[in-house]
């Protein structure tokens, strides 16, 4: 083993293998770390511990004492509930992982999300949350269009919609009340802010904004999702930038985040969302930071507090 | 490059040699997706999970 290692060992947990998971790998082979893969989906929890961890291709059972993922795990799923609870099992096994069980929670929730900006003050756009198809037609009949729709579970813009009109707004309520999901049920409904074609992706570390970038729509497109085809330019971290970036993480309760932010014409900086799993493939294309690296110290640095 | 078929089409792919367990490959022809995993040495690929509505970041 390397120097700087001590034989720390960390597991990155992953459901879908995405170009950042294998850079986490990498990084933290190169930094010396005993670093695995661990695909969630061979996963087994018990009261007991973790039962069995088939990502080794041997059908041991381990002893329950927790310590097979190693002293620290990166959870990294792409489906937010199965991270989400997978953190809970490693959390309680007093396994330190990345993010925080509560943070899994805020983030991937923008109703939680935005009502954690708003208790401490973050800037961000007008939120309204309804729990019926009446109240939430009324809500936007009464705001005025357009009003944007969110899903409050979901990303890469997926059915977030900008409601043009009240014909609109009955349409998407009405699918929604068809949908066997309950969460369908719940109304997420925001200010339609007016900014220029871009937002503003910043991925904050610890208590360091450690690269920010424009991500500017795709032809045709309104939502600035990479995801969508969205192109990402660097962006300079100004004071201001970095102050309200530090204080969004914070609001949610820190750890590896992707902030999302747009620039409204009249009030300046909206923090409109907070990402747990943060990808950052298109930001590190355009940013000299090497930011799984930075991730893969910040996991170290969580390792010896 | 290893040569596995689609299982839906049959089309034959190519996965990189150095592809980890896990890894997606997609068929260009029907777009099913899948897990690269491996037994026994050899490359073999099972179907992939198919998007969720709590996917994302
Ligand atoms: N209130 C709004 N006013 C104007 N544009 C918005 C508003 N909300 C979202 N957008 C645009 O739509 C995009 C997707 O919205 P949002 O980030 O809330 O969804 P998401 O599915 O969580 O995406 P992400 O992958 O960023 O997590 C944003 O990046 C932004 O470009
Ligand atoms: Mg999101
Ligand atoms: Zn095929």
């Amino acid at each position: 083993m390397s120097n700087g290692s001590n034989g720390t060992s960390i597991s990155i947990v992953f459901d879908r293998l995405r170009w950042e998971e294998k850079e986490l790998l990498d990084k933290a082979l190169k930094l010396g770390y005993n670093a695995r893969l661990v695909d969630a989906k061979d996963l087994v929890f018990s009261t007991d511990g973790i039962l069995k961890d088939t990502n080794t291709n041997t059908s041991s059972i381990y002893k329950p004492d927790g310590i097979s993922l190693g002293d620290i795990v990166i959870q990294r799923c792409i489906s937010h509930y199965r991270g989400l609870y997978i953190t809970a099992c490693l959390e309680s096994l007093g396994i330190p992982t990345i993010n925080r069980y509560s943070v899994a929670e805020t983030c991937g929730n923008k109703l939680l999300c935005s009502l954690a900006l708003a208790k401490h003050d973050v800037p961000t756009p007008s939120t309204y949350f309804a729990f019926s198809a009446e109240k939430a037609i009324d809500i936007a009949n009464g705001l005025g269009y357009p009003i944007v729709f969110k899903p409050i579970v979901g990303s890469w813009g997926r059915l977030v919609i900008p409601v043009k009109d009240r014909e609109m707004m009955e349409s998407i309520v009405e699918m929604r009340e068809e949908m066997p999901n309950p969460l369908s049920k719940i109304y997420y409904l925001q200010e339609y802010v007016r900014r220029p074609p871009r937002d503003i992706r910043a991925i904050v570390v610890g208590d360091r904004v450690v690269t920010a970038v424009y991500r500017y729509a795709a032809e045709g497109e309104w939502k600035t999702n990479i995801a969508r085809g969205g192109k990402a330019e660097p962006c300079p971290i100004s004071k201001e930038l970095e102050d309200i970036c530090l204080r969004a993480a914070a609001a949610v309760g820190g750890g590896v985040l992707g902030i999302d932010i747009m620039e409204d014409e009249a009030r300046g900086l909206l923090v409109h969302e907070v990402n747990n799993t943060v990808e950052f493939r298109g930001a590190a294309s355009v940013s000299s930071i090497d930011i799984a690296q930075e991730i893969v110290s910040y996991a170290m640095k969580v390792v010896r507090a | 490059m290893v040569k596995v078929r689609c299982l839906e089409c049959d089309r034959e792919l190519n996965v990189p040699d150095d592809a980890v367990d896990g890894e997606i490959v997609t068929c260009p022809d029907c777009g099913a997706n899948y897990e690269v995993t491996h037994s026994d040495g050899k490359i073999t690929l099972k179907p992939a999970e198919s998007i969720g509505e709590d996917w994302g970041e």
